[in-house]
């Protein structure tokens, strides 16, 4: 069983009717004792990464000790960002760290008209094999909306340019996370989703 | 590259899709959840649900047509008309929606738009700005275009935007429905004032009009209804247009 951990950042409704569609076995977990026996972790998010705050240390430990001992786990969007250790948008709230490096703020430019948020269809440029990517090529395209994002680190399996590049896909052994919502992404997005639950068995 | 964004906008009144010119005048065109099987298909990139009739008539958003239409399709949907509260929103989030529009409600309470973008995210609030050209500007009108607002259309979606708007829906109602092109210089004026992207609304008729308004006026997005709905242009010819024309596409 799959736990798709709801920590009342905007609505998981999108992400459940994906995951239904693909046929998936998932639960809400409602005690952090849940994740440790789950098959896998999916932590979405839309909104501000102060709605992290929620997954206190409790959460953290018990996302992180299964993630630890090889529990597939994959964040989206702001849960992605919840991967790396922090973010400029909330300083208060703690990430999980699974991931080194800070979420910042992308850098708009209005000299040349771009804006921020960062919101549409923009394309992954593919930084090396990932599970996460099977099925599509590079300059496929996926639905971003998103003020904050994550550096480029060596877990970078694909980036995006919007003023900025920054990681769009991130993938590490058992630890996924991706920038934009693969539940909003048509085929593409659901093809990333699909490859997930391929790892998660 | 960030593309442009095409949207097709289904105006909705008892389940089904009807289109007016000019805000009147209203025919069929159709099932919502058929219609938006089609788009998916063609290569659309964001759906609206607008419910037409429900600030008039004070109904909520239809939550069986959003449910029935987030069903056909993996891609982000907009639902507006009528949402007057914070309940209506949840509403039409907990039926599907991944954004919803507020139009007369967010000049009537302006303090909606920061609840909501509190409690979903600025990503989720998208205002919608029904205007229509006048000597001195661009005059927002509420009520479905029926009563005027008294206020300017640049000056509301600036604060729109400072209040937590994602997004701005900025219809002409001098060309709704007319498909004689996009209001080029008003959707410009507005996108230029703000930092949020701009949807550009009214007038589309044919490919050449969404080059336009995504050159000369500077839009994010462009969302047109009848075009699409009579399938007068396919999503996926406008769109091979568009890129040959340099207007950067989802293909």
């Amino acid at each position: 069983m799959i736990a798709l951990v709801d920590y009342g950042a905007g609505n998981l409704t999108s992400v459940r009717k994906a995951l239904t569609a693909l046929g998936a076995d998932f639960t809400v977990p409602s005690t952090p004792e849940d994740c440790r026996r789950a098959q896998a972790l999916i932590v979405p998010g839309v909104g501000h990464f102060g709605a992290t705050a929620r997954l206190d240390a409790q959460w953290r430990d018990a996302i992180g000790s299964a993630a630890a001992s090889g529990t597939p786990l994959f964040g989206i969007c702001v849960g992605m960002q919840w991967l790396f250790e922090g973010s400029d948008e909330a300083p208060e709230a703690t990430g999980l760290g699974a991931i080194a490096g800070r979420i910042t703020r992308l850098d708009g430019n209005a000299d040349r008209r771009l804006k921020v948020p960062h919101v549409g269809w923009n394309s992954l440029e593919f930084r090396g094999q990932a599970r996460l990517l099977r099925g599509l090529a590079t300059g496929a395209q996926v639905y971003f909306t998103h003020s904050y994002a994550a550096p480029v680190t060596a877990e970078c399996v694909a980036s995006t340019t919007h003023a900025n590049t920054f990681s769009s896909v991130v993938e590490r052994d058992n630890i996924f996370g991706v920038q934009f919502h693969p539940e909003k992404s048509g085929e593409a997005g659901l093809t990333i989703l699909r490859n997930f639950l391929e790892v998660c068995g | 590259m960030l593309t442009k964004r095409i949207i097709a906008c289904m105006d909705v009144r008892d389940g089904q899709v009807v289109k007016g010119v000019q805000f009147q005048q209203l025919r069929h065109a159709g099932d919502p959840a058929a219609l938006a099987r089609r788009y998916n298909v063609e290569g659309i990139d964001e759906v609206v649900v607008l419910d037409i009739t429900a600030t008039l008539e004070s109904r909520q958003a239809l939550a069986r047509t959003i449910n029935a239409v987030a069903h056909e399709i993996f891609l982000p949907l907009t639902v507006g008309g009528g949402i007057r509260s914070e309940e209506d929103a949840a509403a039409a989030v907990d039926a599907g929606a991944d954004k919803v529009s507020l139009n007369t409600a967010a000049l009537r309470r302006p303090d909606l738009i920061t609840t909501l973008a509190r409690r979903y995210g600025s990503q989720a609030v998208i205002v919608a700005i029904d205007a229509k050209r006048r000597d001195d500007g661009f005059a927002v009108y509420v009520r479905s275009g029926t009563t005027d607002a008294a206020r300017d259309a640049v000056a509301w979606a600036r604060e729109a935007e400072a209040r937590g708007a994602g997004e701005i829906l900025l219809t002409s109602m001098d060309r709704d429905g007319t498909k004689a092109g996009f209001d080029c210089e008003m959707t410009a004026a507005v996108s230029d004032a703000v930092d949020i992207p701009v949807i550009a609304s009214g007038g589309a008729g044919s490919v050449d009009h969404f080059a336009d308004v995504f050159t000369r006026g500077h839009a994010d997005a462009a969302l047109a209804a009848s075009i699409f709905h009579y399938a007068e242009s396919s999503v996926s010819e406008l769109k091979q247009y568009l890129r040959a024309n340099g207007v950067p596409v989802r293909l």
